[in-house]
């Protein structure tokens, strides 16, 4: 079959098909973006904290008649109050590990400094999270520890919550190491933290923890440092470990345990959440973006098909009589129905063309108002095919039913 | 004629039931979709007090070092205690408030309720006469109670229907961190959205339950919440920062004119300088007053999300008006030899077109209406969701009537170009055709 005589009936429609050629063109421009940005969504959220998720939780709390913690009597008091619970929680039958902690990967709010590699170094090196917690703290959380040791109990120290003083160890994350030493020779070197002119030995490197402040591409979302210094506040913060399946029931138990041994503290329904809850408030935004876009996506295709389908309708009908004398003349069914499909194909090229450039104009404007990255081109290649394909799809019922017109309306007048 | 032409639309829209319904629903899905977002981001971006927006302002001084130093750069966007204290005691604006967040423990008096927190707010005395707040019961405190560091607290009538049932609790004790104060203000309904005053502790939602004076919570050690931002060696421990080199505290002043404002800014470039002479500030003066709009402007405060989502919804809503427009157009066109014969019959050009455009703005109607019934269905949906702004998404008589002509509007747009190509037929030729 040649192009000519559809190219030629084309002509006579001309508002029609760019009209159409138009719609597969925006759908085309805002599926690829909106398929794009969905997917750069879900590999946000996918991303591993490098903790042990599962069976994780957080308890926050604070006393009410606790020492101001400015003296050295109160401090102690504090620490003791501190010991007396993680004592408590270890002893709970569904709890395996326990450690105090500041704050947690995606808890949206933690400390931050700077390291540098000289004593009083003005301009910090790279910036950093700060996490601080017990001889058990890389256990409960779960992360991977590469080279060096884990903090033992003769590491730790326990210091008032306002303590300026830098930390004796630490232990930092792969990528602060490859970062200040690139030759995998992090163990046993010094560095300094936030300017100050003490120094601090790394004796580990884990593989990955992330900040609990950042959720977006950034360098300080993987730098992280551990400090083996329990903090001591009128507040205080635990990450327990439940048994494998007994996370709710050691959950549940925590805030009664915690009551019996000390009543004077604040425990609220925000007090005690798992890491599951943390995560998914983390990114709640992020996922509920995902499926609106993929919602309005699914309904602009299928507005597109249906406005594919109700378009070449009105053109079947019209072209009634036509269809007939090409029957009469000798055309097989199949004739027609190609084409009618080869007809839409034209159309869909055509805006898909079009769609192409505006897809990838959308996505250039979308990187100076949003900052978006660059849209790879197999996104727009797989957008290319899907509307060219859900344009077949929407044009086969109508073709088929040209198809079935039969030749005697050749001879009929209308 | 209306009537007529009415008539005709309707019996044309019920022959082809399936298509009228694609094109309803085509713009009722397009004109729901844009309604809703828009609205978010309506009430996302407006004012949070409208009528006194003008005159507040946000005062920002530079005080850091001269380490890291580069011209043109934008100061900081808190205040440190010193310059805090020093701008609200120069008493140079018609009012002026000092300002941070903070959380507290407070415990009920009745056994039955667990001690729990409360968001809290310390400021000074102008907070409540400057931001407009409205008060149920009592009053805020005077600026002799913030000199006197005087334990009195105002709270909102959320914390005062938990605590107190709803009744005048003023006079009563709330003991906060084990602490009493007695409380000497019930705030009414006051809920400002943005967040704007501390943009740092969230953007959207709910205000503090518990207001007190910043004296008190300084003298008593209340640990505050927000964002600390500390130079040179500072410490930064929430309890000890009066006299860190760090900025913690949120200023904003009332000025009732815009010539106020000028000297303000004036006053505030002849504080820094003389802060620099004392040796204090190290950077040349280097000063911002926004007005409270600006401020959410320049803070970003509407989430680029909600901005991305309208983009998205309007993008929506084109492609559904193209697919109206071609449906239609194929329409119209099939009908070529009945709007001939009428044209042949003496019916003019516009009487044709009009005539079209009645049955257009039937579709756009019928959408519209839909369209705003999806819009409805969509801010509840919006309402259900778990972000601050949650709440707020509600459609009011402004975005109401931006629904109507909106709909109105686009399915005009749809119906002009199909109407006027039908119109452009010559009756002649398609008479001798059939």
């Amino acid at each position: 079959m040649t192009l000519h005589p559809i190219l030629a009936a084309l002509r006579k429609h001309k508002a029609g098909v760019v009209l159409i050629a138009l719609q597969i063109a925006l759908t085309l421009a805002i599926v690829c973006n909106a398929i794009f940005i969905i997917q750069q969504r879900i590999d946000m959220v996918r991303r591993p904290t490098g903790l042990n998720e599962d069976n994780l939780f957080l308890v926050t709390q604070q006393w009410v008649d606790a020492p101001s913690g400015d003296d050295p009597a109160g401090l102690e008091k504090l620490d003791s109050m501190q010991q007396a619970d993680l004592a408590t929680l270890r002893n709970l039958p569904d709890v395996v590990s326990v450690s105090p902690i500041r704050s947690l990967p995606l808890l949206r709010s933690g400390s931050v400094g700077g390291i540098g590699l000289k004593p009083l170094q003005q301009k910090s090196t790279i910036d950093s999270n700060f996490f601080y917690g017990d001889e058990h703290m890389l256990s409960t959380l779960g992360v991977q520890l590469v080279a060096g040791r884990d903090f033992t109990a003769a590491d730790i120290q326990h210091k008032g919550f306002r303590d300026e003083s830098q930390p004796v160890l630490t232990i930092i994350t792969k990528s602060i190491a490859d970062k200040l030493y690139p030759h995998g020779d992090a163990i046993g070197k010094v560095i300094y933290f936030d300017s100050s002119s003490t120094p601090t030995t790394i004796v580990g490197v884990v593989a990955r923890l992330q900040s609990p402040v950042d959720t977006g591409e950034d360098a300080l979302a993987w730098n992280s440092v551990l400090f083996p210094v329990r903090q001591d506040a009128n507040f205080a913060r635990y990450v327990l470990r439940a048994k494998a399946g007994r996370l709710a029931d050691a959950m549940k138990a925590v805030p009664p345990a915690l009551y019996a041994a000390n009543p004077m503290r604040v425990l609220d329904d925000r007090s005690v959440k798992s890491f599951v809850d943390i995560r998914a408030s983390a990114y709640r935004a992020d996922v509920g973006m995902a499926i609106l876009m993929s919602v309005i996506c699914l309904i602009l295709l299928g507005v597109t098909a249906a406005g594919i389908v109700g378009l070449t309708s009105f053109w079947v009908g019209q072209r009634h009589r036509q269809i007939g004398v090409r029957r009469a003349l000798g055309a097989r069914k199949i004739d027609i129905l190609h084409y009618f499909q080869i007809e839409n194909l034209l159309i869909a090229g055509i805006g898909a063309v079009i769609g192409i450039l505006l897809a990838v104009g959308l996505n250039l404007w979308l990187i100076t108002r949003f900052e978006m990255n660059r849209m790879p081109v197999i996104y727009v290649v797989v957008g290319v095919l899907a509307v060219l394909a859900l344009g077949q799809a929407a044009v086969f019922v109508p073709a088929r039913r040209a198809s079935n017109v039969p030749p005697v309306v050749a001879t009929r007048s209308v | 004629m209306f009537g007529y032409y009415l008539e005709m639309a309707l019996r044309s829209l019920r022959r082809n039931r399936m298509l009228t319904a694609l094109m309803v629903l085509a713009i009722a899905l397009g004109i729901g979709a844009s309604m809703t977002t828009l609205t978010v981001l309506h009430v996302l971006s407006g004012d949070p007090l409208p009528g006194r927006s003008d005159a507040l302002y946000r005062a920002q001084v530079d005080p850091r070092d001269s380490n890291g130093y580069e011209p043109g750069k934008e100061p900081m966007e808190q205040v440190s205690w010193t310059d805090g204290m020093n701008l609200l005691r120069a008493k140079r604006a018609d009012r002026q408030a000092l300002m941070t967040g903070g959380s507290v423990a407070i415990q009920p008096e009745q056994l039955a309720l667990d001690p729990f927190y409360e968001d809290a707010r310390f400021t000074s005395a102008d907070f409540f006469p400057m931001f407009g707040v409205p008060f149920q019961y009592g009053h805020g405190w005077s600026s002799a109670d913030d000199d006197s560091s005087a334990r009195v607290a105002v709270i909102s009538s959320e914390l005062n229907n938990k605590l107190f049932g709803g009744g005048d609790s003023t006079g009563r004790t709330l003991r906060m961190q084990d602490i009493p104060f007695r409380i000497i203000g019930v705030l009414g309904d006051w809920r400002p959205n943005p967040h704007f005053y501390d943009l740092d502790v969230k953007n959207y939602g709910e205000n503090e339950g518990v207001y007190l004076p910043l004296s008190t919570s300084q003298d008593l050690l209340f640990g505050h919440d927000g964002s600390n931002d500390c130079w040179g060696n500072g410490g930064g421990d929430q309890y000890h920062l009066k006299n860190a080199p760090c900025v913690w505290l949120q200023f904003w002043v009332q000025l009732d004119s815009p010539t106020k404002a000028v000297a303000y800014r004036e006053f505030l470039v002849h504080y820094s300088q003389e802060q620099k002479n004392l040796g204090r500030f190290q950077r040349p003066p280097n000063v911002r007053l926004r007005d409270l709009m600006h401020w959410l402007d320049y803070n970003m405060v509407v989430p680029d999300d909600v901005r991305l989502q309208t983009w998205l919804a309007l993008g929506f809503l084109l492609v559904c008006l193209v697919n109206t427009v071609g449906l239609m157009l194929a329409k119209f066109m099939r009908r070529a030899g009945e709007l001939s014969v009428r044209r042949a019959l003496g019916a003019s050009r516009r009487a044709l077109f009009g005539q079209l455009l009645i049955e257009a703005g039937v579709v756009g109607l019928t959408g519209g209406i839909g369209g705003l019934l999806l819009a409805f269905l969509g801010l509840w949906l919006v309402r259900q969701q778990p972000t601050g702004y949650a709440k707020l998404a509600h459609l009011d008589p402004a975005m109401l009537l931006v629904t109507f002509l909106l709909a109105v509007g686009a399915s005009l747009l749809a119906g002009l170009l199909p109407a006027w190509r039908a119109c452009q037929i010559a009756p002649a030729l398609q008479l001798k055709s059939n």
